[in-house]
């Protein structure tokens, strides 16, 4: 479980983010949503540990990050997976080095232990037979499930995603959504994704944390979103034309 | 009225020599925080060590990329230099009484102390210069950086060490570039018909002074330093995409000439005057 509280965050003159507490539940997928400028990437940073909040705390299990020695806190971050935005995977490296790099840098397993792990990562993500090529020659799907495996084992106690499925079409989205869904409840990670893809909130959304202008401006889940009363929130949803209409739908009682 | 008009131009140059001054102020206090910037940087650099099995590895990969990628370009660019350099003492050499054997000495000494480490230094930096930049930047644009930042990898050192230790190779580049050289000058004087063979070998070994390949290997070794930093920090601190990546190659090639001209200038100053 992560717990924030009261984080404050500022680049010079811009307060970006203005004091909040929010818990990330573990075993769920957690979502940071809102707008853009909302300061989404900057909180997700943030929990990450590569902005350091001016104010507040981020515990991790309880361990307040901004507290810990150098060493201590790359142990941490060790038990962090991210899934960048882009998938950031190393350019010059196949998709199964890629997936083995953290073993190799972190962990003392042998060759063909290594080679066992990435071989069953890979196969969980449904990558078998991509081990050798390079990261160009896959598709942007496969490129999102390769940084999901790479992210995954070491078997982390922590993943974030940065939207995860940004440049995707909808059924390939969907089955990244689901599948870091799954291997959440799988690993018992606590997951936090960034996004503001309303399909993810309707397929994964367990824990919604909704940010506006730097501050949390509704928490609840998937069923309460399409529910509350708040104006913001209601203004997110259901800017899109799909969710407009099934908002007149639900008001008209069909 | 001519009193008030007096008055008013002296408060304007007041004000303008006021926004001058704080103009060059500000420059002068932005480039010190970019040199500082650069030394922390190199701190980082050697700082927590990435794992001995895995920079062994990133080792071979960067000889391979910044050395033995760079021989073919050195060897053609030296041998021509060389030829050039002996044809153009030649020409120049209209007086009787100035022996032929100063076409070999000449290229020699050229070669030696200037051609080979500076030249090729300049050519390098805008070779492997620009690639070490495009390279790390490309990653940091592709957050690729970040992602070994989130691992807890120190990623200035995953990066930029083996760049260094590579480079450490880089007086070999040189040699061969002093070699080819000196060849380069043989051939185009001896088969251009400006010198005999003989004369020529004469000049090549005459008051030859051990001290002067100690200082171009000296030297060398900072510019390879130069030439890995220099760029990594372009690289590394870019801000942008695509774009920018390339416009950080430019002010890396840039600013890493500058720098081998004013340490060239500096350790010849101190070296051998």
């Amino acid at each position: 479980m992560i717990q924030v509280k009261n984080i404050h965050k500022s680049f010079g003159e811009a307060h970006i983010l203005k004091g909040f507490d929010a818990n990330f539940i573990k075993g769920k997928t957690n979502l940071i949503i809102g707008t853009s400028g909302s300061g989404k990437t900057v909180f997700l940073k943030c929990l990450l540990g590569l902005y350091t909040p001016e104010k507040g705390k981020i515990l991790y299990d309880g361990v307040n990050y901004n507290k810990l020695e150098e060493q201590e806190r790359r142990d941490l971050r060790q038990q962090m997976g991210m899934v960048f935005q882009g998938s950031a995977l190393f350019d010059s490296m196949t998709v199964a080095e890629n997936v083995r790099f953290p073993l190799e840098m972190f962990t003392k397993q042998s060759k063909s232990e290594m080679s066992d792990r990435v071989n069953a990562v890979l196969r969980r993500v449904n990558l078998d037979g991509a081990e050798g090529k390079l990261p160009s020659q896959i598709s942007g799907g496969m490129q999102k499930r390769v940084a999901i495996a790479r992210a995954v084992v070491t078997n982390p106690k922590y993943l974030f995603c940065d939207e995860p499925n940004s440049g995707l079409d909808p059924k390939t989205a969907i089955v990244i959504d689901n599948l870091i869904k799954e291997l959440t409840e799988e690993f018992d990670i606590t997951t936090v994704i960034n996004t503001h893809d309303m399909n993810s909130v309707m397929e994964i959304g367990e824990n919604i944390i909704f940010l506006k202008q730097g501050y949390l401006e509704w928490q609840g889940d998937k069923s309460q979103i399409f529910k509350t009363d708040n104006e913001a929130v209601t203004d997110f949803v259901y800017s899109s034309n799909l969710f407009k209409k099934v908002r007149q739908a639900q008001l008209k009682g069909l | 009225m001519k009193f008030k008009y007096v008055k008013q131009e002296e408060s304007y140059n007041l004000k303008y020599h006021d926004f001058a001054t704080l103009a060059t102020h500000k420059l002068n206090m932005h480039y010190l925080h970019l040199i500082g910037v650069y030394f922390l940087m190199i701190k980082k650099v050697f700082g927590r060590m990435t794992r001995p099995k895995i920079l062994r590895k990133l080792i071979f990969k960067e000889i391979d990329d910044l050395i033995i990628g760079s021989l073919g370009i050195v060897a053609f660019i030296s041998f021509f230099i060389g030829a050039v350099v002996a044809i153009q003492t030649a020409l120049n050499l209209t007086n009787p009484l100035i022996p032929k054997e100063l076409i070999g000495f000449a290229s020699r000494q050229s070669v030696i102390l200037e051609f080979a480490p500076t030249f090729i230094s300049v050519i390098m930096s805008g070779k492997v210069g620009s690639f070490i930049t495009s390279s790390i930047g490309t990653m940091r644009v592709t957050e690729q950086i970040d992602a070994l930042e989130v691992m807890g990898i120190n990623s200035l050192n995953y990066l930029v060490f083996p760049k260094i230790v590579a480079m450490l190779l880089y007086p070999f580049v040189i040699a061969i570039a002093m070699f080819l050289g000196i060849v380069g000058g043989y051939v185009a004087g001896v088969f251009g018909g400006f010198v005999t063979s003989e004369q020529f070998i004469t000049g090549l070994t005459e008051d030859f002074i051990p001290f002067h390949l100690i200082y171009s290997f000296l030297k060398t070794f900072i510019f390879a330093f130069l030439l890995v930093t220099i760029p990594s920090y372009h690289g590394y601190y870019m801000k942008g995409g695509a774009l920018e990546v390339g416009k950080a190659s430019t002010i890396s090639f840039v600013w890493t000439t500058v720098a081998i001209i004013i340490v060239n200038y500096i350790t010849t100053q101190m070296l051998l005057s």
